[in-house]
């Protein structure tokens, strides 16, 4: 792993009785594009605040560069933010906006134009120096602000959900913009967004916060495919979360009871033993289904209903206890017709299995939990 | 391992540490702008309004000095014949200037709101205009257009409406017309700043229910713009009890507010406690209505706008 | 539908008409004012002819120009410091957190609603007790507390309005918090700046009843003069002074307007080549 660049240390955040991040343990390694992603209030961008320095830690680190940033004020820290409403100055032109950060620093002045210049030519702003800010667009004010914000020439630079107030279509375009800006800049991003796909789409790596807790860190492949808790399966795109039990443990394989019924999943590494309380997750597009009894499986469903979602469809299985089944499609064909006996199934490494020991809610096992995580990561 | 165990038994057992963390500068930047706004609402407004407490309950003493002995007797004295009479006056002429401000200045607040925005915004400043000429020149002007040979009078007699100039200066009705004139404009603003907030749709989706307009008015324009006139009977009734101008200039000898009694206490009688118990007295009152008006969802910011 | 069209009609000619009146109303006064500043009387009460001379004393009448500097002195130095500190305040308690915060945001709010002459005598109390002899100073103090809630109200409505991300996109780019204030939050409350300065320079320029219980025996300002003359009738040169000052704020108020339109129509047009 590359040289970590800003690192976060057992930061805790109390607003007066509210607990707003806990125990949080992250490095965020140079150049790279983590994205943080949770609901809203999940205590996200009050992380994000804290490293660009408005608000300080009730407790822990935060080091940038390796060194510690508390006793910095925001506009001693080498990072800057893209704001969330762009937060223009409304009395300056775009020029002076991103002007500003060298104006405040009394570089000379032809060297702040040349290098204003450079940086609207940058984010495709040229020609547009004189123009007010009430006379551009969402899009162009954005722009604007990445603009100002990069001026500085910031070794990582924060974004609060940037893209939050543009339409979808612009959205996307802004996203892959970004990420290319980036790519060239080879700045640190830390971005904020409670949307998972603007995070699959442009992240190198994706923590997932619920409640203040950090639940997981990690590429978008994995936080897709391999979920360490309930939160993260169920938050990133679609999933079938049941509980269950470890009933059997094979070599490399183990045999789980669920309420209505018995399913197996792989277990490569051996960490599961019989008795072990799990969650067992199967994304809707790898749920399988077949009309007799399959080796190892034993869930019965019957098919309630057909939903047509534009490229996919959804098919609704209900089980004998009530749970609700999702498997996705591609083309109706492939679906079983209503009220048909299904026996479902999956892949042995498509049921993914996430240890009830990360769901349990108290604070000292979030606290182990973070602790290895973090050994993990060295 | 075992050190973040530790970790984790001393962020639970440090459960207390919950303070939100500021750093120096922002604590000083802070300081240094709430600091002055802070020291003058003590020293000049809560201070004062304390002493005045305390004065209102200490003794007159000879020539007009204070005696510093608890005493509550200007309190009882509040309620001699020749003071409750004064009371009763100015009571009886706020109610008036208050409901008469009201009924006036609702339709026209709702005029202003209900025309193009750039047009109200003329309407608003033109109805503060008047404010940059002193107040009592005003009433002066008053004096002269109510004046027995006045303008109106004259006016009217050369037009053979009337035979006989009428009274209209030196009573109850030129005290109240000189309240409306001071009074109105300060209370349309905070009825016009309600009405506008108003959500058309509402009034839309009453009548789209079947409401007629009076209805609507009553059942939802109405409840809706309560705040707005609640504040400007909080602008107009307290001030002008208080307000002697007005009376002092357009009212006849018998025309006298509470602001007279008290100007009088602190003027000729030389009687400050008895004054402070009768200032004492309004504010008391107008901190009952302040305290009901946000109660009633009220927005104190309403009142200086 | 024709019978609806037509009451509407109706009900709004007579809204307008009604307006009207009460525009008639407030501003007939005024308009009685600045005529008998040109009236051939001593005595200002009745009509006799037209006459200029009321302005020319006014211009040699030395006293009274003494009197008029005095009252806009207080008045000046009354909207700075109620300015200065009304703008620190507002912004300020945007985000501050104190113990007793709500206690004094309320308290400032009280020299709108109570009477004017409780504050007055109050105020009086605190320099009697504080042995502090009256002079200009205790005036201006006075006066200053009377327009403070206005500057504040003003102001904190043009925060309310302002994204406060921008004062931390500015500390954020580099400028401390003096740099912040000066460079954006400044000029992002300037409108609200600008009229809480107009209203608390009206309202100190017109004060009488404060200014009189804190003024001492040598010191009279100009409502305080006009005040003492009522009794045996105002001299029509005050009207003339009178009427000079509201030409002032009327002029200043158009070249507001005016300042205001044209900058409208360059944005309209600006905008309508931009397209």
């Amino acid at each position: 792993m590359s040289k970590t660049i800003v690192s976060l240390m057992n930061v805790e955040k109390w607003y007066g009785e509210n607990h707003v991040v806990k125990n949080m343990n992250i490095n965020i390694a140079e150049g790279e594009f983590l994205t943080l992603l949770g609901p809203s209030g999940c205590g996200k961008t009050t992380t994000l605040r804290m490293i660009s320095g408005f608000e300080l830690p009730s407790t822990g680190m935060i080091k940038v560069q390796g060194e510690s940033v508390e006793k910095k004020e925001p506009y001693q820290r080498d990072v800057n933010t893209v704001f969330q409403n762009y937060a223009l100055f409304s009395n300056m032109n775009v020029y002076d906006n991103v002007a500003y950060g060298l104006k405040v620093k009394k570089v000379p002045k032809a060297e702040i134009k040349e290098r204003v210049t450079e940086m609207l030519k940058l984010v495709q702003l040229e020609g547009f120096g004189k123009r007010k800010i009430t006379q551009m667009s969402g899009g162009q004010k954005q722009r604007v602000a990445i603009a100002r914000a990069l001026i500085n020439r910031p070794k990582v630079l924060l974004l609060d959900e940037p893209l939050g107030a543009l339409d979808l279509k612009l959205r996307k375009q802004m996203q892959i913009e970004l990420k290319r800006l980036q790519k060239k800049l080879g700045i640190t991003f830390v971005y904020v967004t409670h949307d998972q796909e603007e995070a699959l789409t442009m992240s190198d790596r994706i923590a997932v916060i619920n409640e203040g807790v950090l639940e997981q860190v990690d590429t978008p492949i994995n936080i897709y495919q391999k979920p360490k808790t309930k939160f993260v399966a169920g938050f990133i795109g679609e999933s079938n979360i049941m509980d269950a039990i470890v009933l059997q443990k094979e070599s490399g394989k183990a045999v789980v009871g669920m309420e209505v019924g018995r399913g197996t999943v792989a277990d490569a590494d051996d960490k599961l033993a019989v008795n072990d309380p799990v969650a067992i997750s199967v994304r809707p597009e790898n749920m399988l289904f077949s009309k007799t009894p399959v080796e190892g499986f034993s869930l019965k469903g019957i098919v309630k209903e057909h939903i047509y979602v534009g490229n996919i469809v959804k098919m609704m299985i209900t089980l004998n206890d009530g749970t609700e089944i999702r498997v996705n499609r591609f083309r109706s064909e492939d679906l079983a017709a209503v009220g048909t006996l299904l026996y479902l199934y999956w892949d042995l490494d498509k049921g993914v299995v996430i240890k009830e020991k990360s769901l349990v809610n108290t604070d000292s096992v979030r606290d182990i939990e973070g602790g290895n995580a973090d050994d993990e990561d060295e | 391992m075992t050190k973040t165990n530790d970790l984790a038994v001393k962020v639970a057992s440090k459960p207390k540490k919950r303070k939100d963390k500021r750093s120096f500068k922002s604590w000083l930047a802070s300081a240094v702008m709430c600091g002055p706004i802070t020291i003058w609402s003590v020293l000049f407004i809560i201070l004062p309004i304390l002493l005045l407490a305390f004065m209102s309950f200490m003794t007159k003493g000879p020539l007009g000095r204070v005696v510093y002995k608890f005493t509550l007797d200007n309190y009882k004295e509040i309620f001699k014949p020749v003071y409750f009479t004064v009371i009763k006056q100015s009571v009886i002429i706020a109610t008036w200037t208050t409901v008469l401000t009201v009924l006036m200045g609702y339709p026209l607040a709702a005029f202003i709101a209900n025309v193009k925005k750039k047009t109200s915004g003329v309407l608003t400043v033109l109805l503060m205009l008047p404010l940059w000429v002193s107040g009592l020149v005003i009433l002066y002007s008053f004096v002269i257009m109510l004046n027995k040979t006045g303008v109106i009078n004259t006016v009217l007699m050369n037009l053979h409406i009337i035979d006989k100039p009428l009274n209209m200066l030196y009573n109850n009705f030129a005290v109240i017309v000189g309240m409306l004139y001071m009074f109105l404009p300060f209370a349309v603003l905070p009825m016009y700043s309600s009405i506008e907030k108003l959500d058309k749709g509402l009034i839309e989706a009453s009548k789209d229910l079947g409401a007629g307009p009076v209805k609507t008015f009553f059942k939802v324009t109405l409840p809706l713009t309560a705040p707005g006139i609640f504040a400007a009977v909080i602008l107009t009734f307290i001030p002008c009890i208080g307000y002697y101008m007005v009376t002092d200039m357009l009212g006849g000898g018998t025309n006298m507010m509470v602001g007279n009694l008290i100007h009088r206490q602190f003027t000729i009688s030389r009687n400050w406690p008895f004054g402070a118990a009768l200032a004492m007295v309004l504010a008391v009152v107008i901190f009952i209505m302040l305290f009901v008006y946000t109660k009633l969802g009220g927005d104190l910011d309403d009142l200086g706008a | 539908m024709d019978k609806r069209t037509v009451k509407k009609k109706a009900v709004k000619g007579i809204s307008r008409f009604y307006a009207i009146l009460l525009y008639i109303f407030f501003y007939a006064p005024v308009a009685v004012m600045i005529a008998f500043s040109f009236n051939d009387s001593r005595a200002n009460v009745v009509w006799q002819g037209f006459t200029t001379k009321w302005y020319v004393k006014l211009f040699h009448d030395t006293e009274l120009w003494m009197v008029f500097g005095k009252t806009l002195l207080v008045a000046v130095l009354t909207t700075l410091i109620g300015v200065v500190v009304g703008t620190l305040g507002a912004v300020g308690f945007m985000n501050a957190k104190f113990k007793g915060k709500k206690l004094i945001m309320n308290s400032i709010y009280f020299p709108i609603v109570i009477p004017e002459i409780v504050l007055a005598i109050a105020t009086l109390l605190v320099f009697n007790q504080g042995g502090i002899s009256l002079s200009m100073g205790t005036i201006i103090i006075g006066n200053t507390t009377l327009v403070l809630p206005y500057v504040y109200i003003t102001i904190k409505a043009r925060l309310v309005g302002m994204d406060p991300s921008i004062e931390e996109a500015s500390l954020d780019l580099g400028a401390n918090r003096f740099y912040t204030f000066m460079h954006v939050t400044l000029p992002g409350i300037m409108p609200g700046v600008m009229s809480g300065a107009f209203m608390a320079f009206s309202l100190a320029l017109d004060d009488l009843i404060i200014t009189s219980f804190l003024a001492n025996a040598e010191t009279s300002t100009l409502p305080m003069k006009v005040y003492s003359m009522i009794k045996k009738g105002v001299s029509p040169e005050i009207n003339a002074l009178t009427t000079i000052i509201f030409s002032f704020s009327v002029v200043a108020l158009m070249i507001y307007f005016i300042k205001e339109f044209i900058n409208n129509f360059r944005i309209a047009r600006r905008r309508a080549n931009s397209m």
